[in-house]
């Protein structure tokens, strides 16, 4: 596991020098807070979306969960003056309250996670238009509010702090997944259910609650996205990022099958997508081959990593065919 | 013995050797056209490694086979599926969502047309005459998710017909089949017998095999124990056949007599099993065997004891504490830990550290300021590691990487770190060597005479009579009876075993 960040990590550093070298931009002040913004942005939903996929499942509802959550969080705030941080805790409430449906729909009516969020997908993306009646949402004009705005696109010494917000989340969600007991019971699950049930574990409830994150984390970027553009346009506010958030936790080193992925992977995953971006508007690559660029690494980038777990399962089978040998003498 | 019409198929000295054990020793088999030879033993006698041996999926390590006068060293799947050798599976082999016709033809449907299209009538008029055959009361275009239990075997026979079957083998057909339904299969295979094709019945039900079969070959270790000709055959004659070996003393007595009860399993029905309620009853210091035939029930019940799912009703008590266990973590908390038979499945996780298995049950001992602390992992499966004598240079290895009985070990060494009160063994000492067994045993011994419970599932004789104090016998989801020691015997197990009473001696 720390071997594949190291080598996330290197490939982020070598594509960078890289760009640096055909365009000096690329360091300049004002390019890294703007990307270190949309990796704290894109960032926080992909923590939630490793937790999901840690568990064998995947949620696909994450961007419609964004746009439907931005929306209510802007009527709330500039409509209905509802206190800002009132509607905070609603906003997450709420995105609770989605990841908890999520959950007992795929564990007590054994759905498939994949049916459930993408119905899920469906529907918020379907309440936000309609709600809406696919008007823009925004905030008044001439409206501010300076602690909120301060909070989630304010910087402090240059550093944007939706990214200081995404540092906060994955350095907590650290010891949730690598450092408690949860967490533990997480891996266990991901990786042999059957196994982890028998010993005692509760598959159910870890499952859920890996969706509840999840959702809480959309939660949270809806916000943050929210006051970002500063009105939201319920058709295409958030679409496709739950596939960003997927492949931030593919490239990451998470595997769809479960069990294995880690916090330091998922985040350097996001920072290598924004990265790829990043390099195809300062290389002059025309912006339409965007999807492009960023599938062929990540496609490259997992086949690498799935050689290279192959090569090392091999030489770990014949060394312990080795070892194997004297025992087998002494019995 | 061999009629008018030669089948031909002709096993000369059959062995097979895997490594450290011989699974068949010089078996030698002829099989005439039109016979129905009864093919019996027990658990691990050789009956499946000599059925794969003729259905070409191994190839025997010495010995001849010939067909038609045709002698070869072993057979490919293709060759027995030429030489018309087609098998009716215990687990049956049909695709629920197509139809009966698509079944029966699938990998070799009837086309037409220079696309290849599928062509359903042609394959329709083909099955029907071939259900007729076997008295099937569906027709072709019948889905097979709309056929019982039962039709499903009806259609594997047509399907084996379709083929030109000359000899079909049946693995415990009747295991899953009602009264009536056994009754028709039983007229099934005389009709196949009168059509000239040979029958192969491998069964635990003495009583259906004594009324279908011409003749039985008795496997007992590998070796063929035996023969009864049709007017030979009686219930006794078969299990005197099917044991009959001298068994090592593994046995060491408790250190006190029984005491209280410590687990009770009232009535207890299983989904698996609904049709009969097990009852028994596990004493303070005695080790209790539960023995039976392979799919008697028993690794259904010890897992809705454990709250691991599938039971229908019925009372379980530990220590006198009523547990109705709705997931394991509740019979866990109570204090009831199960070593489970599948220990690559529901025992480890093979790719997790040792230390994680071994602690995974328990991870909140390992807190160290509300985190998981890995120095205390290592700590507590250090100790476990000496208790047990783990092989293992460092506990921080994957699982995956230790043999049979010391990922056994790690198994226990999960629950032996906590607080056990009662532990099910299920088949403990399946696929492990010699050494670790022994160690097994021993622990299981020290177990009971601490007090804690301990209950043994095991289809190995030698085992179960070697180290119980007290066996019940499984079948069909109920206990068919209870031994004393006086009265352990392979004889007495498997009469109970099969369903019958045992005699006053």
């Amino acid at each position: 596991m720390q071997k594949k960040d190291l080598g996330l990590a290197i490939l982020i550093i070598v594509v960078g020098a890289v760009v640096y070298l055909r365009n000096p931009l690329f360091l300049s002040p004002i390019n890294l807070g703007n990307t270190a913004n949309l990796v704290g942005l894109f960032g926080i939903f992909a923590i939630g979306q490793g937790f999901v996929i840690m568990t064998g499942g995947i949620d696909l509802s994450v961007g419609s969960v964004i746009a439907l959550l931005g929306v209510l969080f802007v009527e709330m705030v500039g409509r209905y003056g509802v206190p800002w941080p009132a509607a905070v805790a609603i906003t997450i409430a709420l995105g609770a309250m989605i990841g908890l449906a999520h959950g007992i729909l795929i564990t007590r009516f054994k759905m498939q996670p994949f049916v459930v969020t993408l119905c899920g997908l469906l529907i918020y993306r379907g309440v936000a238009r309609g709600y809406t009646a696919e008007a823009t949402a925004g905030f008044p004009f001439g409206a501010s509010y300076p602690q909120l705005e301060w909070l989630t696109i304010g910087r402090s010494y240059g550093i944007p702090h939706s990214f200081v917000a995404m540092i906060i989340i994955a350095a907590v969600m650290w010891f949730v997944l690598h450092q408690s007991v949860f967490g533990r019971h997480l891996y266990a699950v991901g990786k042999n259910d059957e196994a982890a049930r028998f010993s005692g574990i509760r598959s159910g409830f870890v499952i859920t609650s890996a969706y509840v994150i999840c959702s809480v984390l959309a939660a949270v970027a809806a916000i943050y996205f929210a006051m970002f553009t500063k009105s939201v346009q319920p058709s295409s506010h958030g679409n496709f990022y739950e596939l960003y958030a997927i492949a931030a936790a593919v490239l990451g080193g998470f595997s769809l099958r479960g069990g294995e992925g880690s916090i330091v992977g998922v985040v350097l995953g996001a920072v290598l997508l924004q990265e790829l971006q990043n390099l195809v508007n300062l290389l002059g690559i025309p912006s339409s081959l965007n999807f492009a660029v960023m599938g062929t690494v990540i496609l490259l980038g997992v086949l690498a990593d799935q050689q290279l777990a192959a090569y090392r399962a091999k030489k770990r089978a014949a060394q312990a065919f080795e070892r194997l040998q004297p025992e087998g003498a002494e019995n | 013995m061999s009629g008018p019409q030669e089948l031909g198929l002709r096993f000369q000295g059959i062995t097979k050797v895997y490594p450290g054990v011989v699974a068949l020793k010089d078996v030698s088999l002829n099989i005439s056209a039109g016979e129905v030879v009864g093919l019996i033993g027990e658990n691990g006698a050789g009956k499946s490694t000599l059925m794969k041996i003729l259905g070409g999926v191994i190839t025997p390590t010495n010995g001849s086979i010939s067909i038609d006068g045709k002698v070869c060293r072993g057979l490919t799947v293709a060759e027995s599926q030429a030489a018309g050798i087609a098998f009716v599976h215990q687990e049956l082999n049909t695709l629920d969502n197509l139809d009966v016709a698509a079944n029966v033809f699938l990998g070799r449907e009837k086309t037409h047309g220079r696309w290849r299209l599928i062509d359903r009538k042609a394959m329709r008029d083909a099955v029907q005459p071939l259900l007729d055959r076997v008295g099937a009361q569906f027709g072709p275009d019948t889905p097979v998710a709309a056929l019982s239990l039962a039709e499903q075997q009806l259609l594997e026979i047509a399907k084996a017909l379709s083929m030109d079957a000359r000899l079909v083998i049946m693995d415990e057909p009747t295991s899953s089949l009602t009264f009536s339904e056994t009754n028709n299969l039983l007229n099934v295979i005389a009709d196949l017998k009168a059509q000239g094709i040979a029958v192969v019945f491998i069964s635990h039900r003495l009583g259906e095999v004594e009324e279908c079969v011409d003749r039985i070959v008795v496997l007992r270790d590998g070796r063929v124990a035996g023969h009864l000709a049709r007017g030979e055959i009686s219930h006794d004659a078969m299990i005197r056949l099917m044991i009959g070996r001298d068994l090592k003393s593994l046995y060491t007595p408790p250190k006190a007599p029984p005491g209280g009860p410590l687990l009770s399993v009232r009535n207890v029905r299983t989904q698996a099993k609904p049709a009969n309620a097990a009852n028994f009853e596990l004493r303070r210091g005695e080790i209790l065997g539960v023995a039976g035939l392979i799919g008697a029930g028993r690794t259904e019940l010890a897992e809705a004891i454990f709250g691991a799912g599938g039971k229908l009703s019925g009372q379980v008590r530990v220590n006198g504490a009523p547990l109705d266990a709705g997931s394991p973590a509740e019979a866990i908390a109570a204090g009831l830990y199960l070593v489970p038979e599948d220990r690559k499945r529901t025992g480890l996780i093979l790719e997790f550290p040792i230390c994680e298995n071994v602690t995974m049950a328990n991870l909140r001992s390992c807190l160290r300021n509300g985190i998981v602390s890995r120095s205390r992992q290592i700590e507590i499966s250090e100790q476990q590691r000496r208790n047990l004598s783990i092989k293992t240079p460092d506990v921080r290895n994957a699982a995956q990487a230790m043999s049979g009985g010391n990922q056994q070990k790690v198994v226990l060494a999960k629950w032996l770190s906590m607080d056990p009160k009662v532990i099910i063994f299920d088949e403990p000492t399946r696929g492990i060597d010699v050494g670790s067994k022994s160690e097994i045993y021993k622990l299981m011994r020290e177990l009971s005479d601490r007090g804690v419970g301990v209950v043994m599932i095991s289809s190995d004789m030698e085992e179960v009579i070697g180290v119980s104090d007290r066996i019940v016998v499984m079948r069909d989801g109920g206990i068919s009876g209870e031994l004393q020691r006086s009265d352990f015997s392979e004889h007495n197990i498997l009469t109970l075993a099969v369903g019958k009473a045992l005699e006053e001696a």
